[in-house]
């Protein structure tokens, strides 16, 4: 780790000034410190989200969506959601460890958007809206890749609303070091339509299986889905699994989460 | 009743209270003042030839206080081998030098090419950062079979290639060996890797360096399992330090598992720089240095050979392995994949005929060494693997092929040179029947199908060597040390006693089960007794903890000294009674004088020797201390038999642990709940090893499993509860105590019987898989299963 100095806003404006002056936001931290750790990176100051009471908290709005402020630890939205939000609920539950569900962040994931993260899932999944400092992006328009957001770079994520879907599950296959997801399916199904959103999988990040959804949209059962296949071209292939084991899996866990969701 | 002092008693883990409350003192607990900080630039590539390493503005940087480089050190021993191999034809090991930083050329990722000192460990990092290495990349070579190919590009350019050795065992059973099979009505074979770990030991390496100019004295403080052995390794063979003025210190040690055994250059480098700048150095090692620097384990590629008479019984076993070295042959690198592995080819069974070949290989990988079992559950995994496949192919039930060809009579000379003096391999596969409920599995097996998953059984013996000696074999066997331990037994004149012991405790108990001993034989209370250990100005002497040999070795030279200790005072005792020595008894702390009520308590004789004023002065020395070195005659063998249970996930590849037993035999147990949790983790990191961990290199030598976001270890949830037992005991029969050592064999034990069982799994859902290598992670098991569908489609 380098040296850097630390500030600890209060107020969203107080970040937004050091952010603005060349500091790095810190929500949670828990890529970010294991990457300045590493000597993978050089800020200056980090911005401390921690601080700011704006930024914590779970609620509904009058639209019925559940909306999660930026700065939320994982463990505060896997207990505020357990009634209202049960597969939501499950995921937050099992993002890491304790100690990652007591540190790390919504706003931090969403915003890192690692391509093995479970956030991504639940926020594309259902097709939630990310507000920012500045503007609300919907999931559609968010997610743009490996690491890669619609976010610009002094751009700090103030809060994810979830509009709440008539049946939903998170199925998650562990990469077994890591513990993320090798595969993680969200399946959600709305008034309108069932959303499908499959993350550890593709080299562009968390995508949606659009046949899936199609077949589901028509029919609400895990047999729905035979005879889908997710294409291995675009999956990512390492050490923990190939291209094609991949696109088994999205097969797998999507039927998977179909099935608990109905 | 089970007792609740002494031998058999599980008396509580008196190290872990300050374990468990952070009251524990780690080496890096030691901060001496005035002392630096060294930060190792570790080469990024792993084969390159080094022209220059410039430090110029690295040295200039704030608070460096020196740089040193491989040139700093060519006056300076190489790291030395402790073990000596010689070939199938009568010639010594290919033995290169092992620099303390790399000069002239580089050869693994990881490798140390140069070391910042400064005031601070960052300002050392920081400087590091601006060093520049001038090199010219070379061709890394990785797989074993393709460095020892024709035209192969050498990791070492003054030896004649990278093959060390290559090692049969035993040659003169070759001939004989290829006849059988030749004559066999069956033959299994098998090829198989054993994979390569890293030992991950929850504590990192650390060296603290301190040179005292006064007195010309150095002390090393070293996260070590054998002070003694590093004092004589690096004192001796590399910076040429008199044994009188070096002192190693190894204080408490966060786990070793066999990494902690050798000498490291980081070591060397610490004492080294001490001295040269006068002020106490220290390294901590971080864990992404762990992986790459701490020696590795295993990395075997075999091929294994079963022959069988048309009546199934064991005709001849043939092996050829690949034994990777990695870049430099660490302390007993040589030693593992041979007499550690070799010796132990014939397992639980009455083969006539066994042969062993075995080519050890330089590649551009870490150095590969012992790590816990070393050698023998490599040669444990081939064999019980085999066999069941044998079992497979022939249709017949995996353990009573097995326990039709086990060796029943003892002691058991085997074509392998050694002699297993005692054993019993049916009552352990008899308890493992019991304990595993193999009588349940079907009903098991049937409720797990209703689910839509596959269960399956994998049953395995296995046979380990442990406490390796005697000296004077092992000296012709190419050890270049004795295997010998030392006590020291310092009764004080109040009667509580302080033992000092060559062993070296970090995880295994010593502190709480040695002084059992010493409770059963005086009969005072085991609080009466402690234990002293790890550093070399304490200690009479001692080879250290490894091999499962610390009490079998250590504990005996423990109990030889004691019983010096009881004749003296049962002489001063017969003195106080006016009693013939031949007539006092000692039983419950108490000497008395046989057939008669006369008596005097241990604390009145203990003070007698060193408060003689009623002392037979000119027959007996005052004082009562006694030293023993113990060598002993054979390798003691523990053996069991082991199950595993799977529920496996046909859509997924997916392995959970349902069920794990464990029946093992280790002679008699001073302390059932210590073994218990020996088994307990050894268990756990055969399980890791089957099914999680994989030390992974690619194409360029770059480690691509180095950190815990690609190497898995295994987690609580991974593992089910253990069932284990060690009530069967053939007691060994050369030693005091009867013991064989318990500390490597869940680890030696384990993986054949879950590989076996998922592969049991995966046949009963109808799919001809016959093998999948280590670790059977579900990527791995669902391709097995996946090709096995494909071609039956």
């Amino acid at each position: 780790m380098y040296a850097f100095d630390i500030a600890r806003p209060t107020t969203l404006d107080e970040a937004k000034a050091a952010i603005a002056a060349g500091g790095q936001a810190l929500s949670g931290g828990q890529t970010l410190i294991p990457t300045l750790k590493a000597r993978l990176a050089m800020p200056e100051t980090l911005v401390s989200l921690h601080g700011i009471a704006d930024l914590k908290g779970v609620s509904t709005d009058s639209a019925g969506r559940i909306c999660v402020k930026g700065a939320t630890v994982h463990r505060a939205v896997a207990e505020a959601v357990a009634d209202s939000f049960p597969a939501l609920s499950y995921l937050a539950s099992r993002i890491g460890d304790p100690a990652v569900r007591n540190r790390g962040t919504i706003g931090g994931s969403v915003a890192n958007n690692d391509p093995s993260a479970c956030y991504p899932a639940a926020v594309l999944g259902c097709g939630a809206t990310i507000c920012t400092d500045r503007r609300e992006i919907a999931a559609d328009d968010y997610f743009q890749g490996m690491f890669t957001t619609a976010l610009e770079e002094d751009e700090i994520v103030t809060e994810v609303k979830f509009p709440v879907p008539q049946a939903a599950a998170y199925e998650k296959f562990i990469q077994p070091a890591s513990r993320f997801p090798l595969v993680a399916v969200f399946v959600a199904r709305f008034a309108d339509g069932v959303r499908v959103a499959i993350t550890g999988a593709s080299e562009s990040g968390v995508f949606r299986w659009s046949a899936a959804e199609d077949a589901l949209s028509a029919n609400f059962a895990p047999d729905a889905l035979d005879g889908l296949s997710v294409d291995a071209d675009g999956m990512i292939g390492d050490l923990h699994g190939s291209k094609d084991y991949r696109a088994h899996l999205c097969g797998v866990m999507a039927k998977r989460a179909v099935a608990r969701a109905v | 009743m089970p007792k609740d002092s002494g031998i058999g008693a599980s008396s509580k883990r008196r190290e872990d209270i300050r374990f468990l409350t952070g009251t524990g003192k780690y080496t890096d607990d030691i901060n001496i003042h005035g002392q630096l900080y060294v930060h190792f630039l570790r080469a990024d590539v792993a084969h390159a030839k080094l022209n220059g390493v410039d430090t110029a503005e690295a040295a200039a940087m704030p608070g460096v206080v020196r740089i040193f480089t491989g040139a700093d050190f060519e006056a300076v021993g190489s790291i030395p081998c402790g073990w000596q191999i010689t070939d199938r034809h009568g010639q010594p090991m290919q033995e290169p030098r092992h620099p303390v930083l790399a000069h002239g050329k580089i050869r693994h990722v990881g490798e140390p090419v140069a070391a910042v000192v400064a005031e601070t460990r960052a300002q050392a990092r920081d400087a590091a950062e601006a060093i520049v290495l001038d090199y010219d990349e070379l061709p890394a070579v990785v797989d074993m079979k393709a460095a020892v190919a024709e035209g192969a590009t050498k990791v070492h350019d003054e030896l004649t290639s990278n093959l060390c050795y290559d090692w049969g065992f035993v040659e003169e059973n070759k001939a004989a060996t290829d006849a059988a099979f030749a004559a066999a009505a069956h033959v299994t074979t098998l090829e198989l890797v054993n994979n390569r770990l890293v030992a991950n030991p929850m504590e990192p390496r650390v060296a603290v360096g301190e040179y005292d100019r006064a007195d010309d004295m150095h002390t090393l403080h070293t996260t070590s399992q054998n002070p003694h052995v590093i004092r004589l390794l690096m004192g001796a063979f590399v910076l040429g330090i008199p044994e009188h003025k070096l002192r190693v210190v190894a204080p408490d040690v966060g786990g070793g598992f066999g990494t902690k055994i050798f000498h490291y250059q980081e070591e060397a480098f610490c004492t080294f720089a001490a001295k040269a700048l006068n002020r106490p150095v220290k390294w901590t090692s971080t864990r992404s240095e762990a992986f790459m620097s701490d020696a590795h384990g295993r990395d075997h590629v075999s091929k294994i050979q079963l022959a069988l008479d048309a009546d199934n019984n064991f005709t001849a076993i043939r092996t050829e392995t690949y034994a990777n070295m990695g870049a430099y042959l660490s302390t007993f690198a040589p030693s593992v994949p041979t007499w550690l592995h070799g010796t132990l080819m014939a397992g639980n069974y009455k083969t006539p005929l066994v042969y062993v070949n075995v080519k050890a290989v330089f590649t551009n990988t870490v150095p590969v060494d012992a790590y816990r079992g070393a050698g023998r559950p490599e040669a444990t995994y081939q064999l019980e693997r085999v066999i069941d496949m044998a079992a497979r192919e022939l249709g017949v039930d995996p353990v009573a092929l097995r326990r039709q060809n086990y060796i029943t009579q003892f002691p058991y000379a085997t074509p392998v040179a050694v002699e297993y003096d005692t054993g019993d391999y049916n009552a352990t596969m008899d308890k493992l029947t019991e304990i595993a409920d193999f009588a349940g599995f079907e009903a098991r097996r049937k409720e797990s199908e209703a689910r839509g998953k596959l269960r399956g059984l994998g049953v395995n013996s296995y046979i380990e060597a442990c406490g390796i000696a005697p000296s004077n074999l092992v000296g012709q066997l190419g050890a270049r040390a004795g295997l010998y331990d030392a006590a020291t037994v310092r009764v004080n004149a109040t009667g509580s006693i302080s033992v000092m012991v060559g062993a070296h405790s970090h995880g295994q108990g010593h502190e709480t089960s040695f002084p059992q001993v010493i409770s059963e034989m005086i009969g005072i209370p085991e609080d009466q007794i402690d234990i002293v250990h790890g550093d070399t100005s304490k200690i009479p002497f001692g080879m250290g903890t490894y091999g499962s040999r610390s009490l079998a070795v250590c504990g005996s030279a423990m109990v030889r000294a004691a019983e010096k200790v009881i004749n003296k005072a049962k002489r001063i005792a017969a003195h106080l009674l006016e009693a013939s020595e031949g007539d006092i008894e000692l039983k419950d702390g108490t000497f008395s004088v046989a057939g008669t009520d006369k008596s005097v308590a241990w604390g009145d004789v203990t003070l007698a020797a060193y408060v003689p004023h009623n002392y037979p002065l000119t027959d007996i020395e005052p004082g009562l201390e006694e030293t023993a070195f113990y060598d002993p005659a054979n390798f003691t063998y523990p053996a069991g038999a082991y199950a595993c249970e799977v529920e496996l996930d046909p859509e997924t590849g997916h392995v959970k642990i349902e069920r794990f037993s464990a029946a093992d035999d280790f002679g008699n147990v001073i302390n059932p709940m210590i073994v218990s949790g020996q088994v307990h983790g050894g268990i756990a990191q055969g399980i890791g090893q089957a099914l999680l961990e994989n030390c992974a290199y690619d194409a360029d030598g770059q480690l691509i499993s180095a950190s815990y976001m690609d190497y898995a270890m295994p987690r609580a949830d991974d593992l089910p509860f253990y069932s284990v037992d060690h009530s069967c005991q053939t007691p060994c029969t050369h030693n005091p105590l009867g013991v064989k050592g318990c500390g490597e064999a869940g680890a030696i034990g384990s993986p054949p019987s879950v590989v076996n069982a998922v592969i049991d799994a995966i046949q009963s859902g109808g799919m001809n898989v016959a093998h999948i290598d280590m670790p059977l992670t579900p990527h791995r098991v669902w391709a097995a299963m996946h090709a096995a569908r494909t071609d039956a489609a």
